[in-house]
């Protein structure tokens, strides 16, 4: 039977043409992927399916019956759930109020907190999500608020799962656990629609694939008779290199040196002397399990946040305080948290082109902005970075995730710098895109420059760098090469100091 | 000199005196944080508050009935509110800029009406006003009853009303829902959370609270209506809502600083000080800014506080 089938579903966003009468079947109690680039219209199809959006034209039969779908709860009633990209979540509010709002068990008319924990409880157990109930969610980690977002759609017996983009956030190894909690869904009987543009997950855990395409349906495909490189080409539209090629190259004098850094953080130490140098034409990377020290890491060396002790010098002078000076002597920083740190969502393209740049020539000029070069520098940006526009002028906010990311790297490199702080430079973006940066990081390492990834992506890090250290609990706690096995650096960022070494 | 003073500051009479005053303030802290829960600022608590006052005069003076005079303030602080909810939510005005415009409309509208219907400026004749009452037991009791055995009838229904909204705020699936559309709008909507009704149901009950506080200034005490007679009191229950943290008995707490701070400074200029009385007349004020600006309180927000939020991907 079909579980949701979308005929000819066509919607506008003013002129961008988000979907194009597209058609998907999803049959009852397969796991169903949807994949497709940054801006593919994935998220925004299944906001319509969820009744978040209004279709222009299409309709929507649910079991094989016509319905229409005004509302979210229209969605809900019709036993639709899904978990959102950006966690719709309330951080002050416990698991159980996150969990209940909307479909209140109450008793005289008040709420009824102990039973409804108890049924959270048993709904948690019975898929195996582990959550405390009571919690706050502000005080869980994002892979329990994840297993929230979940049992919100399982509390409203929804049969019908759509996850976006589910693993994006998500550690190793919370990624097999969400694995194994949509295996025991799918054996329940429910139906999985699982948004990503991970080739990897899409091989492993969907029955059938469906591809999108700026907006439209390339194919639908059986999971066991294609290959990653098969959906990356539909996906792309052209032949992608899943494996970027990384040539030898030439290593200098060292550019950035840190020495006994330590932070602190509010809960204690959280780097604790770490000393590295990065050299002229390499790239060191630090694996780490996100959480481990990474993100304090990041701010002591960008300036955004004061060091406890230790020294930092670019071509052995030592930095002074605040990121400007990082900047003066030829420091880039493409950050981990791009919508706080990277971007101002409701500037234009054009203005988070030039942001930390604004003042200087030629964008400005005696204090008054140059209109004409900062638009003509920004179409030369756009262009040359292939990012996916409305135009220059159109926010920040409306790009797409991997586009916005594809901007902070084009800003960025395009200062021409010879230190690069590159901080989960993929995160979220598609094969096209990382490619694309990748191979950005690699011609930066081929002139000469230093830099510094940060990512939680092992593969990420195995790929790109020419030296590896291993960060667990705010300590470096190995170095490795680059030809350092996979199941060695996983056990090392787990913290199996001794088995592992 | 001192111990006047001291006498002054610990006295039953100034407690219950704090009491009475808070009321109104009390009200319109509620007020705010009904609103501001849902998400909506609320600058117009002061308006809501003076259209209350006014209309609980009208009522009463047209009826003769001091009830019916406060049922008319509380309908006129809800109807208030409502013409604030549609621009707010519906027509997505900031809310500050509204909240001013309702103050400055309220202002305006209840001194041109007294000309009408009073033919005066500055001060309405005496109408029906509300009774003190004196609790038979309570107010045999040594402390407590100089302290609340005689009050306004105000008062208790004020505090029935504070321990109410509490209840419905944090122990009912409303009050949840409340809380929920101020945090996280796009939340709530996914949870088949109606959020226009919500905003449009807690800022009208908001303006029926003021309204209430507002009946009381005019006919719960003195019997008649002045011009602009709730002096910054409305302003002073959106600072109580904040120290409150948003919460009604937070914010009745609060007001009942404030007020306790005003009824001393009311004592302490009958007396021989050698300050000028308008020094003494700033304790509460400078007490206000002290708590909120002073970070003597962490004051968090709902999230989503002063956002527009539409259904449908409009922003
Ligand atoms: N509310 C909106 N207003 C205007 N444009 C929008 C809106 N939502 C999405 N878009 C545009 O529609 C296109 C499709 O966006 P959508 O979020 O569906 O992409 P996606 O496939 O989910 O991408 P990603 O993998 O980055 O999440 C993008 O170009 C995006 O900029
Ligand atoms: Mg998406």
């Amino acid at each position: 039977m079909r579980a949701v089938e979308l005929l000819d579903i066509t919607k506008r966003f003013g002129t961008l043409t988000a979907n194009k009468a597209v058609n998907l079947a999803v049959e009852s109690g397969e796991v169903h992927c949807l994949l497709g680039e940054n801006g593919a219209g994935k998220t925004t199809l299944m906001k319509i399916l969820f009744g978040l959006y209004q279709a222009d034209s299409g309709s929507i039969r649910v079991n094989e019956r016509p319905v229409t779908i005004r509302r979210p709860d229209d969605a809900i009633g019709l036993g639709i759930g899904m978990v959102h990209q950006h966690f719709m979540l309330v951080p002050r509010l416990t698991v159980t109020e996150n969990v209940i709002a909307g479909s209140e068990v109450s008793r005289h008319g008040f709420l009824d907190m102990n039973t409804a924990v108890e049924d959270i409880a048993k709904l948690a157990e019975r898929y195996r999500l582990r959550v405390a109930p009571r919690a706050r969610v502000e005080d869980i980690s994002v892979g329990q608020q994840q297993r929230v977002e979940i049992l919100k759609a399982l509390y409203r017996k929804a049969d019908f799962l759509i996850l976006d983009e589910p693993t994006a956030v998500l550690t190793p190894q919370e990624t097999d656990d969400l694995f194994e909690i949509i295996r025991r869904l799918k054996n329940d009987g429910k139906t999985v629609v699982f948004i990503t543009h991970k080739l990897r997950e899409t091989m492993a855990i969907s029955d059938r694939v469906t591809v999108l395409r700026d907006g439209a349906v390339v194919d639908t495909l059986n999971t066991a008779e294609t290959s990653p490189a098969e959906l990356a080409r539909r996906m792309v539209g052209r032949d992608v290199l899943l494996r970027v090629e990384r040539p030898p190259s030439e290593v200098g004098a060292p550019l950035l040196e840190v020495r006994d850094l330590s932070v602190a953080s509010r809960y204690g130490t959280a780097v604790e002397s770490i000393s590295f140098s990065v050299r002229a034409g390499e790239i060191l990377g630090i694996a780490g399990v996100e959480g481990n020290g990474q993100l304090e890491l990041e701010e002591a060396i960008v300036g955004l946040r004061r060091l406890s002790s230790g020294t930092m010098t670019v071509r052995a002078k030592e930095l002074g305080t605040g990121p400007d000076a990082r900047r003066e002597v030829g420091m880039a920083h493409i950050p981990s948290d791009r919508l706080r740190r990277g971007v101002v969502p409701d500037f234009s393209v054009a203005w988070n082109l030039i942001l930390g740049s604004q003042w200087r020539s030629p964008f400005s000029r005696r204090g008054a902005f140059s209109r004409k070069q900062i638009n003509e520098y920004a179409e030369r940006v756009v262009a040359q970075y292939g990012i996916r526009c409305g135009s220059i002028d159109a926010p920040v906010r409306s790009l797409s995730g991997g586009n916005q990311q594809k901007l902070v790297v084009a800003r960025e490199l395009s200062r021409k710098p010879d230190v690069v702080i590159a901080c989960q430079p993929t995160r979220g973006v598609d094969v096209g895109a990382i490619e694309y940066i990748h191979n950005q990081l690699l011609a930066m390492r081929a002139s000469g420059k230093a830099i510094l990834l940060i990512s939680a992506e092992l593969d990420e890090v195995r790929a790109l760098s020419d030296r590896i250290l291993v960060m667990y609990e705010g300590k470096i706690v190995a170095e490795r090469s680059c030809d350092a096995a996979e199941s060695e650096l996983g056990l090392l960022m787990a913290g199996h100091q001794a088995e592992a070494g | 000199m001192w111990l006047e003073i001291l006498a002054v500051i610990f006295n039953l009479r100034t407690l219950n005196a704090a009491i009475r005053m808070s009321t109104p303030i009390a009200l319109a802290a509620m007020g705010g944080a009904f609103s501001e829960r849902a998400g909506v600022i609320n600058i117009g608590l002061e308006g809501m508050l003076l259209v209350g006052a006014f209309a609980g005069a009208v009522g009463s003076y047209a009826t003769g009935s001091a009830l019916l005079g406060t049922l008319l303030g509380v309908a006129a602080g809800a109807a208030t509110a409502a013409v604030f909810s549609i621009f707010t939510v519906e027509f997505r005005a900031n809310h500050v800029v509204a909240g001013v415009g309702i103050n400055i409309l309220a202002l305006g509208l209840t001194t041109w009406l007294m000309q009408v219907v009073w033919r005066t400026r500055g001060i309405s004749p005496a109408v029906a006003r509300v009774q003190s009452i004196r609790i038979p037991l309570i107010s045999d009791i040594p402390v407590i009853g100089q302290v609340i055995g005689v009050q306004s009838p105000f008062v208790f229904v004020m505090i029935a009303l504070i321990v109410g909204g509490w209840v419905l705020l944090f122990r009912t699936p409303l009050g949840l829902r409340i809380r929920m559309t101020g945090e996280h709008p796009e939340a709530a909507d996914t949870l088949g959370i109606n959020v226009r009704f919500i905003k449009h149901f807690s800022v009208i009950l908001g303006g029926a609270l003021c309204g209430f506080g507002g009946a009381y200034l005019s006919i719960g005490n003195i019997g008649r209506f002045s011009m602009g007679m709730s002096a910054g009191r409305g302003f002073m229950g959106l600072a109580a809502n904040i120290f409150g943290q948003w919460n009604p008995i937070g914010g009745l707490g609060a007001s009942m600083l404030f007020s306790y701070a005003d009824a001393v400074q009311i004592r302490l200029q009958t007396m021989e000080i050698a300050l000028p009385h308008q020094i003494i007349q700033m304790i509460p004020y400078l007490l206000t800014i002290v708590i909120l600006a002073g970070g003597v309180v962490k004051s968090r927000p709902p999230a989503a506080l002063g956002n527009h939020y539409r259904s449908g991907g409009g922003t």
